[in-house]
């Protein structure tokens, strides 16, 4: 077998991006198709249905369900603030009525005559969607949201935290296997995309979080400082919803590993430039990996998508190893050995035979490799 | 139409990885041949599985042709599969399941938890789903806490249980009140209506239709639970299968395609054959060999994301399935460090490790889910997590798998001053038959005797078990082949599938270490005599091939049971296996590893010595 599939991340230099970017409801588009947008432009906005809060009125007014709607004050769909009267019973000689008001603000969602429940709902969330990338609006998906093209620098990320931020990228370290403390962290950081190298601690975190850094870029970060940031355990890699102030991105995973020579080299040549990213990871079930891009000037003619293409193993083909033993080194394959092969834990499996950098000559399975696209 | 088929092609397209196997009619029967697998392609940005399976297809024609040295053979264009078969090039069917992009994921709802809740849970879990909630009237949570936990859940379809036939329908009302103002959507798409199915209390079928009706795709079907002393799970079962193929697997990338690539000759036509959930496929197996063979068979698969147990107990082959979402030995292999805690897994390793350097092993496992161990210290720990994984799925499993809650039983007088009540779990470890194990960990471990040591400490067996694996994990695949050709399956099942390990003998109770727990005198298939008093808080292997048995006197000491009450003999036929019998003295109920690490290195070392799990280079 010559060639056999590998996933790999993405690091470019330029690619053409395609982003959607919808509401989570249906709501209004703000642009039209051919708009060019800046990355913090709004393109999108809706209202999410408020909170629903059930409310027993046949407990209240100490009625029967299927009476409760001789009593009601109000219709389906009805605006109400709160301390309103929504029921009110009759009394006796019209003494002793029994009136029951509205706990919160908002409206009337339903009345039920079968268990005599009323549920309000608190006011509609405002949500308001970015651009998220400079570019080219090139299609609108009505009520839903848009479609955007650019040429951009793409870096993909293998685990992140934090959503959608900007800012300037800023290089940190002088080679991608160095590490920062927290002092290397100060003012001139605030608001910027900063790159760390092979390994950010928690107390350097914790000072980028002081001072406002929108994002770390890391090789690695150790789980014993995640989980004391976060103050839990991550069990199931869904992220990109914690509310910590900053986004942190890995390129490579946990740990201190030297991030990639093409990653480090690449942020480092758009050092300054304005660039969007977010920490959202999902391992599963619609794969997310987090995302580092830099928009590029570029001419509309120049966007055409690529085809998406599986990564092969190939001879001569550049690898990253993603796993002990020899993790986060680049080597070349010499060799795709068909027959299985026993490794070391006696395992038997498909290998192959690769030259690191370094010179050191290695067997290893063929998973445990990710492909470096050149 | 057995006649026809000579060829199949099989997959399963798991979360992780699609297998792919090849049957063949070789010889007058049918046999598994090659095998081959790939990444599973559901996301970006292949985002199409029918690649995934091609790949693993590929692999599979490569390897076909060395075996039989024959370059003519020919299974894919490089675009789709071949079917029908023209001599080499094709096969003459194609089946497969699928539990890609997170399986089936389903809420049910029911107004009692214990009871019609509970039948609900099972009816999903039957069917093949992960249960994502249990939403009931009586769970104590606030209204809105459960409209809000509706609304974020966003499911592949809801199943709504509730009241016996005739009961009140207050409370069904209310749950479908509930449910409309939560106003859920599905999780794949938009297009479409979240379906929703009701089977519940059948009077209050109008009031489902008036509150729900227009907002949901409601299916109306029988009551799951029509009175308190029984459950009707069949025809739930059925629509939740029905709407699994029609809505859910419509929506997930490529699948759409793989539907019509399923086929498979039916009275001489080539007809279209079901895409099955991976779990309902293998539960129909377990069903099988529990019939077939008149024994308890309680099953494990444990696969990258979630870890599913099979169970079938009683006399009356009572069949319950549990899946564990959240236990799995890739991407979620963290939350079983979350779930057992550090400690519990360290426990199972004969060296010191930095704490460290295990949490971030364990993520960066999470992260890249397809990297196997290469390192023989990784190994050990993976099989370290997954006898934790393994065992807490099987607590999950005991809790659930109980007889029916609320049911009138009538008893006898011997039982009136018993503490066993309705609810009591039906699991018992003493009168199991047969544990099998299947999923990467257990089926790919290099060697047997490591599948021997994972299912004994996470399952703890009690008197005498037999033990076995898939072979190379091919239960989902033989599952769902039983459709179109049971002959097929289950000549594949008993050849190649199912490995026999061999037995284990484990009196329980605990004595004091180093007092007598076990007398043995065994007669071993090639006349030698194994005779010895076996204290507390050791293991012995004896060989003991396949295909043959041992006839054994096993005198428990100390007050330990085997199976006849304390200290009380018994004359036995034990079973061999590929790794042979093994005499487990380490005590049940309770089982204790020492906590001393010193002393607990000295001792896993010796156990896994004995049960030859590791190579001496890790055990010195």
């Amino acid at each position: 077998m010559a060639q056999a599939y590998s996933a790999g991340l993405t690091v470019t230099e330029s690619i053409t991006l395609r982003k959607e970017r919808i509401l989570p409801l249906k709501g209004q588009v703000l642009v039209k198709k051919g708009d060019k947008v800046k990355a913090q432009d709004l393109v999108a906005q809706t209202l999410l249905p408020g909170k629903v809060v059930p409310f027993n009125l046949s407990n209240k007014l100490g009625v029967p369900a299927d009476q409760v709607k001789n009593y009601v004050r109000v219709t389906e769909g009805n605006d109400i603030k709160k301390g309103d009267v929504i029921a009110q019973t009759k009394g006796i000689f019209g003494l002793f009525k029994n009136t029951v008001k509205s706990p919160i603000t908002g409206e009337i969602e339903n009345i039920s005559k079968i268990t005599g429940q009323m549920l309000l709902r608190e006011p509609r969330i405002p949500v308001q969607i970015k651009a998220f990338i400079d570019g080219i609006i090139v299609d609108i998906i009505p009520e839903e949201g848009v479609v955007i093209e650019n040429r951009s620098a793409y870096v993909q990320g293998i685990f992140g935290i934090g959503g959608e931020t900007y800012g300037k990228i800023k290089i940190l370290v002088k080679n991608p296997q160095d590490t920062i403390n927290k002092d290397d962290i100060d003012e001139s950081c605030k608001g910027m995309i900063c790159v760390c190298g092979a390994l950010v601690d928690y107390d350097t975190i914790k000072k980028a979080q002081q001072v406002g850094v929108s994002a770390l870029i890391t090789g690695g970060i150790d789980d014993n400082d995640l989980k004391k940031l976060l103050g839990y355990n991550i069990g199931v890699a869904i992220t990109g919803h914690e509310d910590i102030g900053i986004s942190i991105i890995c390129t490579e995973g946990f740990g201190n590993i030297k991030m990639a020579e093409n990653t480090f080299n690449l942020l480092k040549k758009f050092e300054g430039k304005d660039a969007s990213c977010h920490g959202k990871t999902q391992i599963r079930a619609g794969v997310m990996r987090p995302e580092i891009i830099v928009s590029l000037d570029f001419k509309e003619d120049e966007l055409s998508v690529e085809a998406p293409k599986s990564s092969t193993l190939e001879i001569g083909g550049r690898i990253r190893i993603i796993r002990q033993p020899n993790f986060g080194e680049i080597g070349k394959i010499t060799a795709l050995p068909e027959e299985l092969t026993m490794v070391e834990s006696e395992t038997l499996v498909r290998i192959l035979e690769a030259q690191l950098d370094n010179g050191e000559k290695i067997v290893i399975p063929r998973a445990n490799v990710e492909v470096i696209e050149e | 139409m057995d006649q026809e088929l000579r060829r199949i092609i099989a997959t399963d397209c798991g979360s992780t990885t699609t297998k792919a196997i090849l049957i063949e009619y070789v010889d007058g029967e049918f046999r598994q041949t090659v095998r081959g697998e790939a990444p599973t392609t559901v996301e970006a940005p292949l985002n199409d599985v029918t690649r995934g399976v091609i790949n693993a297809v590929t692999e599979m024609q490569e390897l076909a042709r060395i075996k039989y040295n024959n370059p003519d053979i020919l299974l894919t264009d490089g675009d789709k599969l071949i079917i029908p078969r023209e001599g080499d090039k094709g096969a003459d069917a194609y089946v497969s399941t699928s539990s890609a992009g997170g399986g089936l994921q389903m809420m049910v709802t029911g107004v009692v938890a214990k009871m019609t809740g509970e039948s609900a849970e099972r009816a999903a879990l039957g069917a093949g789903a992960i249960v994502m909630d249990l939403i009931a009237s009586n769970d104590k949570r606030p209204n809105y806490t459960k409209i809000e936990r509706i609304r974020q859940l966003r499911p592949d379809m809801i199943l709504m249980a509730g009241g016996v036939d005739g009961g009140t329908t207050k409370h069904v009302a209310e749950m479908a009140e509930l449910v409309g103002a939560a106003n859920p959507r599905p999780r794949l798409g938009s297009s479409y209506k979240l379906p929703i199915i009701y089977a519940g209390n059948v009077d209050a079928r109008e009031i489902i239709k008036e509150t729900l009706g227009e907002k949901v795709g409601l299916i109306i079907t029988d009551n799951l639970r029509p009175s308190l002393e029984s459950e009707n799970l069949g025809p739930a079962r059925d629509k939740i299968h029905d709407i699994f193929l029609e809505h859910v697997m419509q929506q997930a990338p490529g699948y759409n395609k793989l539907m019509k690539w399923t086929v498979g000759p039916i009275n001489g036509k080539l007809e279209n054959i079901s895409i099955m959930p991976t779990p309902a496929a293998v539960g129909n197996i377990m069903q099988t060999i529990a019939r077939r063979n008149d024994i308890e068979v309680l099953g494990v698969d444990i696969g990258g994301a979630t870890t599913d147990v099979f169970s079938v107990f009683t006399p009356e082959h009572i069949f319950n399935r549990t899946v564990s979402a959240n236990l799995g030995m890739s991407y979620s292999i963290s939350n079983v460090l979350a779930t057992a805690g550090i400690k519990d897994i360290i426990r199972w390793v004969p060296f010191p490790i930095d704490e460290s350097e295990l949490l971030n092993m364990i993520k960066n496992k999470m992260i890249r889910p397809t990297t196997i161990p290469q390192k023989l210290e990784e190994l050990v720990l993976e099989q370290a997590i997954a006898k934790e994984a393994l065992r807490y799925a099987f607590i999950q499993h005991k809790e659930f798998a109980v007889a029916l809650k609320g049911a009138q039983r009538q008893r006898g007088i011997d039982e009136a001053f018993s503490q066993s009540t309705s609810g009591d779990t039906v699991v018992n470890m003493m009168t199991l038959d047969l544990l099998v194990g299947s999923g990467g960990v257990l089926s790919h471990a290099p060697r047997r005797h490591q599948g021997v040591m994972m299912m004994i400490d996470a399952f703890l067996p009690e008197g005498i078990t037999r033990l076995a694996v898939d072979s190379i994990f091919m239960m989902p695949h033989l599952g769902v082949l039983a459709e179109i050709s049971e002959k097929a399956a289950t000549e594949v099942f008993d050849k190649d599938c199912i490995i026999y390990l061999g037995s284990c003998v484990a009196p329980v109770g605990k004595c004091k270490p180093g007092k007598i727990a076990l007398s043995v005198e065994i007669k071993l298939p090639d006349g030698t005599l194994f005779q010895e008093d076996i204290p507390f808080g050791e293991v012995r292997l004896l060989p003991c091939p396949l295909g043959q048995k041992a006839k054994a006197i096993l005198k428990p000491k100390s007050g330990l049971d085997i199976g006849e009450g304390k200290n009380q003999e018994i004359t036995a036929e034990l079973h061999g296996g590929v790794v042979g019998i093994v005499l487990d003295t380490r005590g049940r109920q309770p089982f204790v590893i020492p906590e001393d690490s010193e002393e607990r290195v000295k001792v896993l070392k010796k156990w896994m010595r004995e049960l030859k799990a590791y190579p001496e280079s890790i055990l010195n």
